[in-house]
């Protein structure tokens, strides 16, 4: 059994909002040593004009870890995740995520590769605040080996 | 430390570099901070199970971790306009102990329209380079 490469292309329905909150932007910045202090004192991010305070740059992988368990855990995509290894991931921000943010994700699925006994999955989240004005997006690709690789 | 200037950047100049180190507390952390909880991460039974060599960290982790050498020499973590990382070796984790990561940052290019950097991050574990391309842009 392997991945249903028939699953590339697919666009799933805009998850809900997921609200940014202010204690998950400061013990997420705090698991990744991040000190920066628009990270964690809000004082200090709003003198620089921001609304609250600002996540770290791989902040919205946790947004976008929760959107693509709709393929990922889906038992017909045909994805064993404990022979899951993650091949590489971009972030592009178009405004920086802050705490209080609403955002909602429509997950894609732009293509599954086999090559030999490995299947690479890349995915592509969306990341829109509530009026859809876009905030960031994630793409991801996943190599997943095979029973015998 | 003040903001860097655009017309001052140099192609190739380093911008920063330092050892950071992971141990498996750190790799709960950010499993518990990620909801990343895959067992390879912490469960050594479970890693040697699918085949790999122990626990390893999250790439997750060391993408989110290395980039800090950038966001503090920017001044600024919303100036981080894209980041992009990709994989090519995975930072077996021991116990007891700590694996150390050097990781050094450096302009690979400058682009006058968009006023931008590109940071070019080379990070290493044991001497071996562990990721393939690893570039910030970032605004000035």
């Amino acid at each position: 059994m392997g991945v249903d490469a028939s699953f590339a292309g697919r666009e799933y329905p805009a998850t809900d909002p997921y609200q940014v909150g202010r204690e998950h932007v400061r013990e997420f910045a705090a698991a990744v040593d991040a000190q920066h202090p628009f990270h964690h004192s809000v004082q200090a991010a709003q003198e620089a004009g921001y609304l609250d305070i600002v996540a770290p740059p791989t902040f919205a992988v946790v947004i976008a870890q929760r959107a693509e368990q709709q393929l990922i855990a889906d038992p017909a995509a045909g994805i064993d995740f404990s022979r899951v290894v993650h091949a590489d991931e971009t972030f592009t921000h178009h405004r920086p995520i802050v705490a209080g943010d609403e955002l909602s994700t429509i997950l894609h699925v732009d293509s599954i590769v086999e090559r030999a006994a490995i299947a690479m999955v890349t995915t592509r989240c969306e990341i829109a605040d509530t009026a859809g004005n876009p905030v960031a997006t994630v793409v991801s690709t996943l190599a997943i080996r095979g029973e015998e690789a | 430390m003040s903001a860097p200037v655009f017309n001052e950047l140099v192609k190739g100049q380093e911008i920063g570099e330092r050892t950071i180190s992971v141990d498996r507390a750190a790799l709960v952390r950010y499993a518990g901070a990620s909801g990343d909880r895959n067992p390879i991460h912490w469960n050594e039974r479970f890693a040697r199970e699918v085949g790999l060599p122990g626990v390893i960290a999250h790439g997750m982790w060391t993408m989110g971790s290395i980039i800090n050498v950038v966001t503090d020499w920017i001044g600024d973590p919303g100036k981080i306009r894209s980041y992009t990382v990709r994989f090519t070796r995975p930072v077996e984790v021991p116990d007891p102990g700590s694996a150390e990561i050097h990781v050094a940052a450096k302009i690979g290019a400058l682009d006058e329209e968009t006023l931008t950097a590109r940071i070019d991050l080379t990070a290493t574990c044991d001497g071996k380079r562990i990721l393939g391309k690893a570039q910030a842009v970032v605004a000035l």
